[in-house]
C-alpha cells in the first residue's frame, strides 16, 4: 500500500502492464464480488438471498415469473390442495435488492467466467452457483418422449403436469386402473413416488373404491420402505399393489397409443399412467461440463465447488451430494452452506468443514405423516452420514404421533417457503 | 504523465475500494450445522417451535435432552445425535446471537 503512494507511477505502470487491469478487474478485487446464481428453486433462491445478506452482488437467473414447489404437490394430485398453494413469486427476492435476469441461461463460458443469456446478454461472475434442478431424460425409456408427457404425465416438475395428472384421476371412471412407474436411483425426492402412491390410493379408496393403483418399481428397496408398506397394508390393502424389481416391476417401455406400460414380465393397460422417468441434472450443467457421465455433478463436499469446473458451485438436486437425498430441504441446506463457502473463498480464505441436516416428511394419508432425517459431514470426499444420527420415524407409533408428523410437515413447508420466497 | 494519473485514479478504487467483505468486517460463518436449522425453525406462530428469543443455554439444554432421550421428540432426537456437546453449544450460541435461526 505504501508503495502506491511513494511510487505511484511505477505501480500504475506495473498494473497496466499486467494487462489484467481492464480485462479482468476481478483479479484485483473489485468494489463488490459478483456471483451469478442460475436457477430460482429451493436451492438457487435460498443461495441468492444468503449471498445478498453477506454483501455480495448477486444476479439470479430464472426465466419463470413464478415457482411451483414440488413438496406437497402430491396433495394437489390427491385433490385436497390447490395448485396455487404451491406457487410463489420472486417479488420478495427482488425487494431484497437481488437482480433477477428473467430469462434462460443459454450457456456458460467457464474460462472467461461469463454466463450467456438467451437474449444474447452476458453476466460476468467471480463465482457461479448452478442450481438447475433436474431434467427429464427423454432418451432413457423407450416410448417416453416429450410428446408422451401430455398423455402420461410425469408430474415430477410441479405445475401444469401436476394439474394434468389430477385432472386425469378425476376424469377416470370408478373401476379404473392407475399405473405408476418409478425409476431406479438416483432421482429427485426418493420417497416422493411412495407418498404419491399413498395419496392416490387414499383418493381411490375414498372416492373411486372399485379402482386400483399398480406401482411398478425399478427397485426392490426404497426410502422409508417398511413404514410405507406397513401403512399400505393397514390402509390400502385393496387399492395399492407395489411390484418391485425382483417381481418384474422395472418399466422397459411405454406406449402412449395403447396406454400401456411394459415391463420384462408383462404389459399393463392403464386408464391413467403416471410415469416418473429417469432424470439428470438440469441441462446447463452438462452443457458447461460440470456433470459427469452419470448426468449429475460431482462436488467438493466442503464448498460445493464442481469437481469438473473451478469457480462453479452446484447445489440441490443437480449435485452428487453423497448420502444426502435430492430434496427441497437438502437444497435449502446446501444453499446456505454454499453461500458461506463462496463468501469465504471470495475473501481469499479457506472454508471450514460444514455439517448439514436433511428432513423429509411424507404423507401416507392427509393426517398420517412419517419422516426421515439425517446429519451429514464431509468424509472421504463426499457428504457422508454422521454415524449414530438420523433415521426414520418409529415403526410402531400412535395415531397421534403420525398426525403430529403430518402437522409438522405442513409447518415445515410454510417455514421453508417463507425463508426461500417470503 | 497524464495517462499515468488517469490510470491511478481508475486503479485506486479498484485496489483500495475493496468491499467490507475483504476487510475483516465479514460476519463469522455459522458453526457446522447451524445454518440448516432455519429450514424448520422460523418465526413464532408455527406448529414447529421458533428458536427466536431463546437463550443459548435453553437451546443447548433442549438438544442435550433430545439426544439422551430424556425429552420426547418426533425427529429432533435423530438430529441431535449428529452433534457433539461442543458443536451443539456453538450452534446454540450462534442461534441465540442471531435472535432467530438463520
Amino acid at each position: 500500500m505504501t508503495g502506491f503512494s511513494t511510487d505511484r507511477r511505477r505501480v500504475v505502470a506495473g498494473l497496466a502492464a499486467s494487462a489484467s487491469l481492464l480485462a479482468a478487474p476481478r483479479a484485483l478485487g473489485q468494489a463488490k464480488p459478483k456471483v451469478v446464481v442460475v436457477g430460482g428453486g429451493f436451492g438457487g433462491a435460498t443461495c441468492a438471498r444468503a449471498l445478498n445478506r453477506l454483501g455480495i452482488e448477486v444476479t439470479l437467473v430464472e426465466p419463470n415469473a413464478t415457482y411451483t414447489a414440488c413438496p406437497f404437490s402430491n396433495l394437489v394430485i390427491h385433490g385436497s390442495r390447490d395448485l396455487s398453494a404451491q406457487t410463489f413469486t420472486y417479488d420478495a427476492i427482488r425487494r431484497d435488492g437481488i437482480a433477477i435476469a428473467a430469462e434462460m441461461a443459454s450457456g456458460v463460458d467457464a474460462d472467461a467466467r461469463i454466463v450467456r443469456l438467451a437474449s444474447g446478454a452476458t453476466l460476468p461472475y467471480d463465482r457461479l452457483v448452478l442450481a438447475p434442478g433436474i431434467d427429464i431424460r427423454f432418451d432413457a425409456l423407450p416410448g417416453y418422449d416429450e410428446a408422451a408427457v401430455d398423455v402420461m404425465p410425469h408430474a415430477w416438475k410441479a405445475g401444469a403436469q401436476t394439474a394434468l395428472l389430477r385432472k386425469q384421476l378425476e376424469s377416470m371412471k370408478d373401476g379404473g386402473v392407475v399405473v405408476m412407474s418409478v425409476p431406479a436411483n438416483p432421482y429427485r425426492c426418493p420417497p416422493g413416488p411412495y407418498e404419491r402412491a399413498s395419496l392416490i390410493a387414499h383418493y381411490l379408496k375414498t372416492q373411486k373404491p372399485k379402482s386400483k393403483l399398480l406401482v411398478l418399481d425399478a427397485k426392490d428397496s426404497f426410502s422409508k420402505q417398511r413404514l410405507f408398506q406397513n401403512a399400505w397394508k393397514e390402509l390400502y390393502p385393496d387399492h395399492l399393489e407395489w411390484v418391485g424389481l425382483a417381481g418384474g416391476g422395472k418399466t422397459t417401455e411405454v406406449s402412449v397409443k395403447d396406454m400401456t406400460v411394459v415391463t420384462e414380465f408383462g404389459r399393463h393397460k392403464a386408464d391413467v399412467a403416471n410415469i416418473i422417468p429417469p432424470q439428470r441434472a438440469g441441462r446447463i450443467a452438462a452443457d458447461m461440463g460440470a456433470a459427469d457421465r452419470s448426468g449429475w455433478c460431482p462436488i467438493d463436499p466442503v464448498t460445493f465447488e464442481a469437481k469438473l469446473r473451478p469457480n462453479v458451485h452446484v447445489i440441490g438436486d443437480a449435485a452428487i451430494a453423497g448420502a444426502m437425498p435430492k430434496s427441497a430441504f437438502t437444497a435449502n441446506a446446501h444453499a446456505k452452506v454454499c453461500a458461506d463457502a463462496v463468501a469465504t473463498l471470495l475473501r481469499g480464505e479457506t472454508p471450514g468443514e460444514p455439517k448439514l441436516i436433511n428432513t423429509c416428511y411424507s404423507l401416507v394419508a392427509p393426517d398420517y405423516g412419517i419422516s426421515v432425517a439425517g446429519v451429514y459431514h464431509p468424509a472421504k470426499g463426499v457428504l457422508a452420514d454422521v454415524e449414530g444420527a438420523g433415521g426414520t420415524s418409529p415403526l410402531e407409533a400412535t395415531k397421534d404421533v403420525r398426525a403430529l408428523e403430518a402437522k409438522y410437515a405442513n409447518a415445515w413447508f410454510q417455514i421453508v417457503t417463507s425463508e426461500v420466497f417470503g | 504523465m497524464r495517462n499515468a494519473f488517469v490510470l491511478a485514479a481508475l486503479a485506486a478504487p479498484l485496489v483500495f475500494g475493496s468491499p467490507a467483505l475483504a476487510q475483516g468486517a465479514a460476519p463469522k460463518p455459522p458453526p457446522p450445522g447451524a445454518s440448516s436449522c432455519s429450514g424448520c425453525h422460523g418465526a413464532a406462530g408455527s406448529d414447529l417451535p421458533t428458536l427466536s428469543g431463546r437463550s443459548a443455554d435453553e437451546i443447548a439444554g433442549s438438544m442435550a435432552a433430545f439426544r439422551s432421550g430424556e425429552r420426547p421428540a418426533t425427529l429432533m432426537n435423530r438430529i441431535a445425535k449428529g452433534f457433539t456437546d461442543e458443536e451443539t453449544r456453538a450452534i446454540a450460541q450462534w442461534i441465540a446471537a442471531q435472535g432467530r435461526a438463520k
